[in-house]
C-alpha cells in the first residue's frame, strides 16, 4: 500500500491525460467525466493521506534507472501541502474551464495537456530526490508550453517562444547545479541530505547559486521573471491554475526543498547565502509591485502581482527562524487561493463583459456583483487585510524576521503592503464607486454557475484560511506541523 | 551447436538472402512478412543468449581465428544490433505502402528493397565481425548501399549529394584499408582480440590506428568530415534517410569504439582523446547552429544528426585514455552508447515522420508542419517525443545518456565538456522548437490523407526512445557485458 499510493495518486492525473488525448473532439461528456472524475478521486485520496501523514506515516516508491539515477516518490507533510493545494484547485479549475471553453475547438488536446501539467505538479511535490524533482519540473515546462500557445495565433507562438527561452535556460542551469552537486556527493535524496561538510564553501555557494538561479526562473525572481507577463496570452484557466499556482509554485517549492532538504537552513546560513537570498526576494517583492502599479491591463497587473507575491515564499525560506518558514509555507497556499480567485474573476470579466484594460472595469460592481465580491476579497487578501489569509502570512513572516534578527524585512513587508494597496485599491474603487462604463453597461449576466462558483469557493477558502487559521488542518496548522518536524528531527 | 546458437550467422544471412530475392522476385510484401518476424526472433535469441551466458563468439566452419572467420557479440554489439532490428522493422513497414506497389513498378520501388535488405545485412555484419578485414568488407557493403540509396531519387541534386558522399566514403575506405594493412604487416593478425594482445604502442600500430580513425571518422561524418551528410540524408527518400541518419553512422562509430576501447586502449594518449573531444564538441555546436538556420525540414533534421553524432565522440575524453581506469568512465562510456541507441530510435522516428509530412504537404519547406497538431496529431506527437530525446530532456533515453556523460564530466573536472553538452541541449531545443511551435498554428492547409497506422509506426520508435530512459537500468547492465574495462557501476 505504501508503494501503491503515490503511484495511484499520479495515475489519477495521468490516466485522464492519456485517454483524453485519444478522445474525439465531440465526446464532450466523456471528456468532462474523465477529468472531473480524476480530480475527485485524487481529492479523496489526498484527504485520506492528510489524516495518515498527520499521524506520522510516510509513503514512498522508487525506481532505479541507471546506477545513481533513482526516481524516488515520497509523500511527506511538505509534499502534501503542495499537493492538497493543487488538487483542490485542479478540481475547481476543471469545472471553470469546462464552462469557459464551452464549444471551442481543440479541447481534447487542451485537457490532455492540462492533466499532464497536474500530473507533473503532483510529481514535483512527491519528488524525493533532486533528480526526480528535475524530471517532473522539466515535464511541467513541456506540458505548459502547448497551453501557452493554445490559441495558435502568432502572438501566442511568440509568447511561447519567450516562455521556453526562459524556462529552458533555467532548467539547464538547474541541471548543471544538480549534476555538480551529485558528482561530489552522489544522489541527493531529500530525506538523507548529502554530507556537504567536506566541500569547499565556494563550491557550495556556486552550486547554491546555480540551483536557486535555475529554480528562480519559474519562481519569477527579479530579472528572471520576463516570461510570466508574456505568458498571459494563454486562456484564463491556464493563467489561473498554471501561472498563478502550479508553475511559479513549482519554482518556489523547489527553492524551499533546496534550502531545507538539500543544504539545510543551517548550512545555507553558515555559507552566508541566507541574506543574499532574502535581499533578492525583497527586491523582487518591490519590483513586482512597482511594475504592477504601471500596468493598464488586468491580467498583466495580476501577473506582476504574482511576481511580487511568490517571493514572499522565498523570503520565508531565507529567514533562519521557524516562524519565517511557517510564513513562507502558508503563503504558498494563501497566495494560491487568492491569486486564482483574481484570475478566475479576470477571466469572467473578460468573457462576460469583454474587459481587458483596468479602466474598462468602471462600475462593474453593481452589474456583476458576485464576481466583483470575489475579486475584492482576493485583492484585499493580497494587501494583507485582517482577517484574510494574506494577513496571516505577513504576520508570521514579520515575526520570523524579528526572530531571525532581520528587522529590515519588516520594513519590506510594510512597504510592500502599501504598494499592494496602491495598485489594488484603485481597481476596487473603479469596480465599486465609478459610474458604469461601456463594458459594465453591456455586461452579460453572470452565468453559467460552473463559471461563477469556482472563484466564490476560492474566495471563501481564502477568507476561511484566515478566520480558522488555528484549526489543525488549516494551512497554518499544517505548516506548523511541517516546521515542527523540520526543526525537531 | 544448436540452431539458436547460430543466430548471429542467420542475422546476416537472412537479410542478405532477402536482398537477393528482392532482385529476382520483386515481391516486397512477401519478403517483409517473411524476413521481419524471423529477424525479430533471431535478435531476441541473440540478446537472450548474451544476457544469460555472456559474450558469444562463433568460428564459422570450425576454423578458429586467425585463420577462420569469427563472429562475436558482447553487450555492445548485441544492443546495437537489436536497435538496428527495431529501427529497420519500423522503416520497412512504413516504406511498404510507398515502395511496395507492384503495379506501379518504378525504378525506385524496384531498387529500394534489395538496397534496404543489403544495408540491414551489412549493419549486422559490422556489429558481429570479430576482425578488422571482415569489418572492412561489411563497411564497404554499407557504403555501396548508402551510395545507391542517396542517389535513388535520380534528381540532379541527389546525384551530386551521392557523388560528394562517394568522395568522402572512398577516402575513408582507403585510409581504413591502409591502416589495416599496416597493422597486419606489423602483427600478422587482424582478429580484434589477438591484435589487442599484440599491439604495444609501436609506431606502425600508431600510424595504422591514426589512418583507421581518420577513415572511420569520415564515414561517421565527424566534424570537419560532415559536409557530405546533410545533402545526402536530406536528399534520399524518407525511409532511406531514416536508415542513413539513425543507423549508418553508428556502424562506423561502433568500429571506432571497438578499436580504441578493445584493441588499442593504451594508445589513446591525452592529446588524442582531447582532440577527438574538440571535434565532437565542434560538431555539436556547429551542427546545431546550422540546423537553426535551415529552412527545409529534412535538412534541419540532417544537421541535427551532425550535432548528435558529436556527443558520441565525447566518449573519448570522458572515458578513453587516462580516464579509462577511473570510476567515472563506466558512466561516460555507457552514456555515449545509450546516446547512440537513443539517437537511432529518435532520429529514425523523426525522419519517418518528416517523410509522412512531406508526402502529405507535397514539399519539405518548414511551413509543411503548420497546423500539424490538428491535421496529423499522431505525427505531431511523434515529432514531440523524438524531440524530447534529442534535446536530452527527462525521462528520455537521451536524458539518461547526457546525465551519465555530464556526471562523468563533472567528476573528472572536465567542465568544458559539460558546458558543451548543456549548450548542445539548449541549441537542440532552439532548432527543434522551430519545427514544434508552428504545429500549433491555426492556419492549416488542406493535405493528403495519411493512414493512422502508418503514422503510428514512427510513434512507436519515438516512444521506445523515451522508454529507453525510463527503463535504462537493464540496458545499462546489458551494455556492460563483455566490456573490457570492468564496470564499476557509475557514481555511487
Amino acid at each position: 500500500m505504501t508503494v501503491a499510493l503515490p503511484l495511484l495518486i499520479l495515475a489519477t492525473a495521468l490516466v485522464p491525460c492519456v485517454l483524453t488525448f485519444f478522445l474525439p473532439e465531440h465526446r464532450i461528456k466523456l471528456r468532462n467525466g474523465l477529468n472531473l472524475g480524476g480530480a475527485l478521486v485524487k481529492l479523496g485520496l489526498v484527504v485520506f493521506l492528510l489524516v495518515e501523514v498527520a499521524r506520522g506515516r510516510v509513503y514512498d516508491a522508487s525506481l532505479e534507472l541507471a546506477p545513481g539515477l533513482v526516481l524516488l516518490l515520497r509523500i511527506d507533510a511538505l509534499a502534501l501541502l503542495f499537493v492538497t493545494l493543487s488538487t483542490m484547485l485542479w478540481l475547481l479549475t476543471t469545472i471553470y474551464a469546462i464552462a469557459y471553453f464551452d464549444g471551442r475547438p481543440n479541447l481534447s488536446r487542451f485537457f490532455g495537456f492540462f492533466s499532464l501539467c497536474v500530473f507533473s505538479t503532483t510529481g514535483i511535490a512527491f519528488s524525493g530526490t533532486l533528480l526526480t524533482f528535475f524530471l517532473f519540473y522539466e515535464l511541467l515546462t513541456l506540458a505548459t508550453w502547448p497551453l501557452v500557445v493554445h490559441k495558435g495565433n502568432a502572438a501566442s507562438i511568440r509568447a511561447g517562444r519567450r516562455y521556453l527561452t526562459y524556462t529552458m535556460l533555467g532548467s539547464a542551469v538547474l541541471f548543471a547545479g544538480i549534476i555538480w552537486l551529485e558528482s561530489l556527493t552522489g544522489p541527493a535524496a531529500f530525506t538523507e541530505p548529502p554530507d556537504l561538510s567536506a566541500i569547499d564553501p565556494w563550491v557550495l555557494r556556486a552550486i547554491f547559486v546555480l540551483l536557486v538561479g535555475g529554480l528562480g526562473v519559474k519562481a519569477a525572481l527579479i530579472g528572471l521573471h520576463g516570461w510570466l507577463p508574456a505568458a498571459m496570452v494563454a486562456p484564463a484557466p491556464v493563467s489561473a491554475l498554471l501561472h498563478a499556482v502550479a508553475v511559479v509554485k513549482a519554482g518556489a517549492f523547489g527553492i524551499v526543498r533546496v534550502v531545507y532538504d538539500v543544504f539545510g537552513i543551517g548550512l545555507v546560513d553558515a555559507i552566508g547565502m541566507t541574506l543574499p537570498l532574502a535581499l533578492v526576494a525583497s527586491a523582487t517583492i518591490f519590483y513586482g509591485s512597482l511594475r504592477a502599479l504601471a500596468q493598464t491591463e488586468v491580467k498583466r497587473l495580476l501577473a506582476y502581482s504574482t511576481v511580487s507575491q511568490v517571493s514572499y515564499i522565498v523570503l520565508g525560506a531565507a529567514l533562519l527562524s521557524p516562524f519565517g518558514t511557517i510564513g513562507g509555507l502558508i503563503h504558498l497556499v494563501h497566495q494560491g487561493l487568492m491569486k486564482i480567485t483574481l484570475f478566475f474573476c479576470a477571466g469572467i470579466f473578460d468573457e462576460r463583459a469583454g474587459v481587458h484594460a483596468i479602466r474598462e472595469l468602471d462600475g462593474m460592481g453593481p452589474k456583476m456583483p458576485v464576481t466583483s465580491v470575489a475579486f475584492s476579497i482576493g485583492a484585499l487578501g493580497m494587501i494583507g487585510l485582517p482577517p484574510l489569509a494574506g494577513f496571516v502570512s505577513k504576520w508570521y513572516l514579520g515575526i520570523g524576521a524579528l526572530d531571525a534578527g532581520q528587522g529590515w524585512v519588516v520594513v519590506v513587508l510594510a512597504g510592500s503592503s502599501l504598494l499592494n494597496a496602491a495598485y489594488f485599491l484603485p481597481v476596487l474603487y473603479r469596480i465599486w464607486f465609478r459610474e458604469a462604463g461601456t463594458n459594465a453597461k453591456n455586461a452579460a449576466r453572470e452565468r453559467p454557475i460552473a463559471l461563477i462558483a469556482p472563484p466564490l469557493v476560492t474566495a471563501a477558502a481564502a477568507l476561511g484560511a484566515g478566520l480558522f487559521a488555528a484549526f489543525a488542518y488549516s494551512p497554518l496548522g499544517w505548516a506548523t506541523l511541517i516546521v515542527e518536524r523540520q526543526y525537531t528531527p | 551447436m544448436t540452431t539458436l546458437g547460430l543466430a548471429p550467422v542467420f542475422l546476416i544471412i537472412v537479410p542478405l538472402t532477402a536482398a537477393f530475392l528482392a532482385v529476382v522476385a520483386p515481391w516486397p510484401r512477401v519478403l517483409v512478412i517473411g524476413a521481419v518476424p524471423l529477424m525479430l526472433a533471431l535478435t531476441v535469441a541473440l540478446v537472450m543468449s548474451v544476457w544469460r551466458d555472456g559474450p558469444i563468439s562463433i568460428a564459422i566452419g570450425g576454423w578458429q581465428a586467425p585463420l577462420g572467420i569469427e563472429l562475436a557479440a558482447g553487450g555492445l554489439a548485441a544492443s546495437f544490433l537489436a536497435t538496428t532490428t527495431v529501427v529497420m522493422t519500423i522503416i520497412v513497414l512504413v516504406a511498404l505502402p510507398a515502395f511496395g506497389n507492384r503495379h506501379g513498378e518504378t525504378r525506385t520501388g524496384w531498387a529500394f528493397w534489395p538496397l534496404a535488405f543489403m544495408m540491414w545485412a551489412a549493419l549486422n555484419a559490422v556489429f558481429l565481425s570479430g576482425d578488422l578485414f571482415n569489418i572492412y568488407v561489411a563497411i564497404e557493403f554499407l557504403t555501396l548501399a548508402t551510395l545507391a540509396l542517396v542517389a535513388l531519387e535520380g534528381k540532379a541534386g541527389t546525384i551530386e549529394a551521392a557523388m560528394r558522399y562517394a568522395i568522402f566514403a572512398l577516402f575513408g575506405s582507403l585510409a581504413y584499408l591502409l591502416g589495416v594493412v599496416l597493422l597486419y604487416a606489423a602483427h600478422g593478425t587482424l582478429d580484434l582480440d589477438l591484435l589487442a594482445a599484440a599491439t604495444k604502442g609501436d609506431s606502425a600500430s600508431l600510424v595504422g590506428a591514426a589512418l583507421i580513425t581518420a577513415g572511420l571518422a569520415a564515414k561517421t561524418a565527424l566534424f570537419p568530415f560532415h559536409a557530405w551528410l546533410p545533402p545526402a540524408h536530406a536528399g534520399a527518400p524518407a525511409p532511406a534517410s531514416a536508415m542513413l541518419s539513425a543507423l549508418v553512422p553508428k556502424a562506423s562509430f561502433f568500429v571506432l569504439v571497438q578499436f580504441w576501447f578493445v584493441v588499442m586502449p593504451e594508445a589513446a594518449g591525452p592529446l588524442f582523446v582531447q582532440l577527438i573531444g574538440v571535434l565532437g564538441a565542434a560538431a555539436i555546436l556547429y551542427g546545431s547552429l546550422l540546423a537553426i538556420r535551415q529552412t527545409r525540414l529534412k535538412r534541419l533534421i540532417a544537421y541535427s544528426t551532425v550535432a548528435q553524432i558529436g556527443y558520441l565522440f565525447l566518449v573519448f575524453p570522458l572515458a578513453g585514455g587516462d580516464s579509462a581506469a577511473q570510476p567515472w568512465s563506466a558512466g561516460a562510456w555507457t552514456g555515449a552508447m545509450l546516446q547512440a541507441i537513443a539517437h537511432a530510435l529518435a532520429k529514425g522516428a523523426m525522419f519517418l515522420a518528416a517523410g509522412l509530412v512531406v508526402e502529405a504537404a507535397g514539399h519539405d519547406r518548414l511551413s509543411a508542419v503548420h497546423g500539424l497538431a490538428r491535421t496529423m496529431p499522431i505525427t505531431a506527437f511523434t515529432f514531440a517525443l523524438s524531440s524530447v530525446t534529442l534535446m536530452g530532456l527527462p525521462p528520455s533515453g537521451g536524458f539518461v545518456a547526457k546525465y551519465l556523460m555530464l556526471t562523468s564530466a563533472f567528476a573528472s573536472g572536465q567542465i568544458v565538456w559539460a558546458l558543451v553538452i548543456l549548450t548542445g541541449g539548449l541549441l537542440a531545443a532552439a532548432y527543434l522548437f522551430r519545427v514544434l511551435a508552428p504545429t500549433f498554428l491555426r492556419s492549416a492547409k488542406a493535405r493528403a490523407d495519411i493512414g493512422a497506422v502508418r503514422q503510428a509506426l514512427p510513434l512507436t520508435l519515438a516512444a521506445t526512445s523515451i522508454l529507453l530512459g525510463l527503463l535504462s537500468a537493464q540496458p545499462f547492465e546489458f551494455l556492460q557485458i563483455g566490456r573490457p574495462q570492468a564496470a564499476t557501476g557509475g557514481l555511487q
